[in-house]
C-alpha cells in the first residue's frame, strides 16, 4: 500500500542531553490507521511533534506525500492535523472563533458551511457561542479536534486524544476516527488504552526508550503473540509430566496440581487430543479454564521484556 | 504568502483588544488625560513657554511616545507570550506559516493598536490644549515607525521571557524610565550640561524629538538624527527576531 508519511531514521537528543529518539523509521501507509503504543516518555508524542514541525530533528527525514518537512514545510504542514495531548485552549475565545481561526492559520479560505459540518459532527454546534473557558474537559477536547479537522487535513495526528474522556464521548471520538478513515483520511493516535487501539487500529507500533520495537498488522500481531492457556487442575499432585504427553506443549506448575497448556489462538489447537492422552496416562482433572492474553500483555512482555 | 494566517493572527489579537477595551484604549486615555490635569494645569501653570510653546502643548508629544512605547511593548509581549504560556503556541508553530507571516500578524495588531492609541490620545490632549500638527505625514510616519519597532521589541521580549514576572521587568525597569528621562516631559536644554549629555545616550531622547519636530519643527536633536537612530532600533529588532526564528529560541527544542 503506498505510503503517506514516510519516517526515515529520526533521532532526537533534547539540549539536557536527553536522547528521546533513537533512529526511527516508518511508513505510515495512506489511509490506515496507525495506533502507537508506548509507555510515558518513550517518545510518542517527540515523534509526532517532529512530523508536525514543533520540535526539530536531530537527524534522519520525515517526508508526507513525498514532500519534506523542512524543504516543504507548507505543503507537509497543510496537510496535517495535530490533535495534541494537553487541553490547550484559548481560555477567552468562542468555539466558532477559535476553529475559525484554526482555519485561516492552515491557510484555508473562510468556509462557514464547513466549520459548521465540523462542530456538528463533534456535538458542538450548540455551543459555538460559548467561551472556551465555560466548556467542560471533555467538550474542550471535541474543539481540539474541530481545530485540528477545520483545514480538512488528509493525515490526522491523535495524541492521546481519550484521556480523561467519559466513555460517550471516547465511543463518539471511535465513531469520528471511524468516518475519518472511510472518508479517506490516514489517522495516527497514542492512547494508554490498548483495549482501543486493539479496537479500532489497523497497524499497531511499539515505541519504548526511543526505538520502534515493532509494527505489525494488528491481526498479525494479535496472531503472532496472543496466545491462549488452558489450565488444568489435578486432582492428585504429580512430580513430573509423563512421557506419552511430550508430544503436547505443556508445562507442569511447580506444586504438581496444575497442568498449563499453552497453543496458539489463531491455530486448531489438539485439546481433544490431550485430554484423550491424559485420560491413557490416568491423570484426572477437577477443573480446567483458559485465558487469552491481550495486547496488553502482549505490550507490556514487548516493552519489559527488553 | 500565507495570507489567510497573516489574517487570522491579525484579526484574533485585534479582537483581544476590542475585547479587553478597557484595559487596552480607556484606561491608557485616562491616565493620559491626568497627566495633562497635573502636568499642564497644575505644574505647566508655573513654567513659562519652552521653545515658544506653552508647557501643555509642549508635552503632547512626549506623552503620546510614552503611551506608544509602553503599549507597544506590552500588546506585541502579551501577544506572543500569552499563546506559550498556554501552550497554543503548538497550532501557530504546527502550521504552514513561515517567519516573516507571524511577525506580521503579531506585530502588526500590535502596532495598529498603539497607533490607535496615539492617534486617540492626540485627540484627548486637543481637548486640553490647542494644537498644531505642523507636518502630519511626519507625524504618522513617526507614529508608525515607533509602533512597529517597539512592538518588535516587545515580541523579542514576549519570546524571551519565560514568567510574568519577566514579562514586565524590562518595560517597567528600563522602558518606563528612559521615557521620563528622555525629553518627555522637557526640553534637554533645561538640563544641567552633564545631564544633558547624559541624556544623547538614551536612545528614547531621539523618538520624542523626532515626533516633537513633526508638530512644532523644535527639536532637541536633528531630524535625521532621530529618523537614523529609530531605523538602526528597527533593523536590531529585526535582526534578533530573525534570528529566533532561524534557530528555534524559545520557541522549539
Amino acid at each position: 500500500m503506498e505510503s503517506i508519511v514516510s519516517i526515515d531514521n529520526i533521532t532526537k537528543q533534547y539540549a539536557g542531553g536527553f536522547q528521546a529518539l533513537k533512529g526511527v523509521s516508518l511508513d505510515i501507509r495512506k489511509g490506515e490507521i496507525l495506533a502507537l503504543l508506548g509507555p510515558n516518555g518513550a517518545g510518542k508524542t517527540t515523534l509526532i511533534s517532529i512530523i508536525c514541525g514543533i520540535v526539530n530533528p536531530s537527524s534522519g527525514s520525515v517526508t508526507v506525500n513525498g514532500f519534506d518537512i523542512i524543504r516543504d514545510f507548507r505543503r507537509t504542514r497543510s496537510m496535517i492535523g495535530l490533535v495534541p495531548q494537553e487541553l490547550t485552549t484559548d481560555a477567552f475565545e468562542t468555539v466558532w472563533s477559535t476553529v475559525t481561526f484554526s482555519r485561516g492559520l492552515y491557510g484555508k479560505p473562510p468556509n462557514p458551511a464547513y466549520i459548521e459540518k465540523v462542530l456538528k459532527d463533534l456535538s458542538l454546534w450548540d455551543k459555538k457561542d460559548s467561551m472556551m473557558m465555560m466548556l467542560s474537559g471533555g467538550m474542550k477536547r471535541r474543539v481540539l479536534i474541530a481545530k485540528a479537522l477545520s483545514h480538512e487535513p488528509t493525515v490526522l495526528f491523535l495524541d492521546e486524544p481519550t484521556a480523561g474522556v467519559d466513555v460517550e464521548l471516547r465511543k463518539d471520538m471511535w465513531r469520528l476516527v471511524d468516518q475519518l478513515r472511510d472518508s479517506g483520511v490516514t489517522i495516527i493516535l497514542t492512547t494508554h488504552y490498548i483495549e482501543e487501539a486493539e479496537e479500532i487500529a489497523d497497524r499497531i507500533g511499539v515505541i519504548s526508550q526511543g526505538e520502534l520495537i515493532l509494527v505489525e498488522e494488528k491481526a498479525e500481531l494479535m496472531a503472532k503473540l496472543g496466545k491462549r492457556q488452558l489450565t488444568l487442575d489435578l486432582d492428585r499432585p504429580i512430580d513430573a509430566l509423563p512421557t506419552s504427553l511430550q508430544a503436547h506443549a505443556l508445562e507442569l506448575t511447580s506444586d504438581g496440581k496444575q497442568i498449563i497448556y499453552t497453543y496458539n489462538s489463531r491455530e486448531n489447537s489438539t485439546i481433544t487430543a490431550l485430554l484423550e492422552d491424559l485420560r491413557y496416562a490416568q491423570i484426572t482433572v477437577h477443573d480446567l479454564h483458559t485465558r487469552e492474553t491481550s495486547l496488553e500483555e502482549i505490550f507490556v512482555e514487548l516493552v519489559h521484556g527488553r | 504568502m500565507n495570507f489567510y494566517a497573516v489574517k487570522a493572527i491579525y484579526k484574533f489579537e485585534m479582537a483581544r483588544t476590542f475585547r479587553t477595551l478597557l484595559q487596552s484604549v480607556v484606561s491608557p486615555v485616562i491616565s493620559t488625560s491626568l497627566y495633562f490635569v497635573v502636568f499642564g494645569a497644575a505644574i505647566g501653570s508655573r513654567i513659562e513657554e519652552v521653545g515658544g510653546i506653552s508647557y501643555g502643548a509642549f508635552l503632547v508629544p512626549g506623552l503620546i511616545m510614552l503611551s506608544l512605547l509602553t503599549q507597544s511593548i506590552s500588546n506585541a509581549s502579551f501577544g506572543i507570550y500569552f499563546p506559550r504560556f498556554t501552550g497554543t503556541i503548538y497550532e501557530v508553530l504546527s502550521a504552514p506559516v513561515a517567519m516573516p507571516e507571524i511577525v506580521l500578524g503579531y506585530v502588526g495588531a500590535a502596532a495598529t493598536k498603539s497607533t490607535m492609541l496615539g492617534l486617540i490620545i492626540l485627540a484627548t490632549a486637543s481637548l486640553f490644549v490647542p494644537l498644531e500638527v505642523r507636518h502630519p505625514l511626519l507625524m504618522l510616519f513617526f507614529l508608525i515607525l515607533t509602533a512597529v519597532s517597539f512592538s518588535l521589541f516587545g515580541f523579542i521580549i514576549g519570546i524571551w521571557a519565560d514568567n510574568f514576572e519577566k514579562l514586565q521587568l524590562i518595560p517597567m525597569l528600563v522602558v518606563m524610565p528612559l521615557v521620563f528621562l528622555g525629553g518627555s516631559f522637557y526640553s534637554i536644554d533645561m538640563l544641567p550640561p552633564t545631564w544633558q549629555t547624559v541624556t544623547l545616550f538614551n536612545p528614547v531622547l531621539y523618538l520624542v524629538s523626532g515626533f516633537r519636530y513633526s508638530f512644532y519643527e523644535i527639536s532637541d536633536v536633528s531630524l535625521a538624527v532621530s529618523i537614523g537612530m529609530i531605523v538602526v532600533f528597527l533593523t536590531i529588532c529585526l535582526s534578533v527576531v530573525w534570528w529566533i526564528f532561524k534557530t528555534g529560541w524559545r520557541l522549539k527544542s
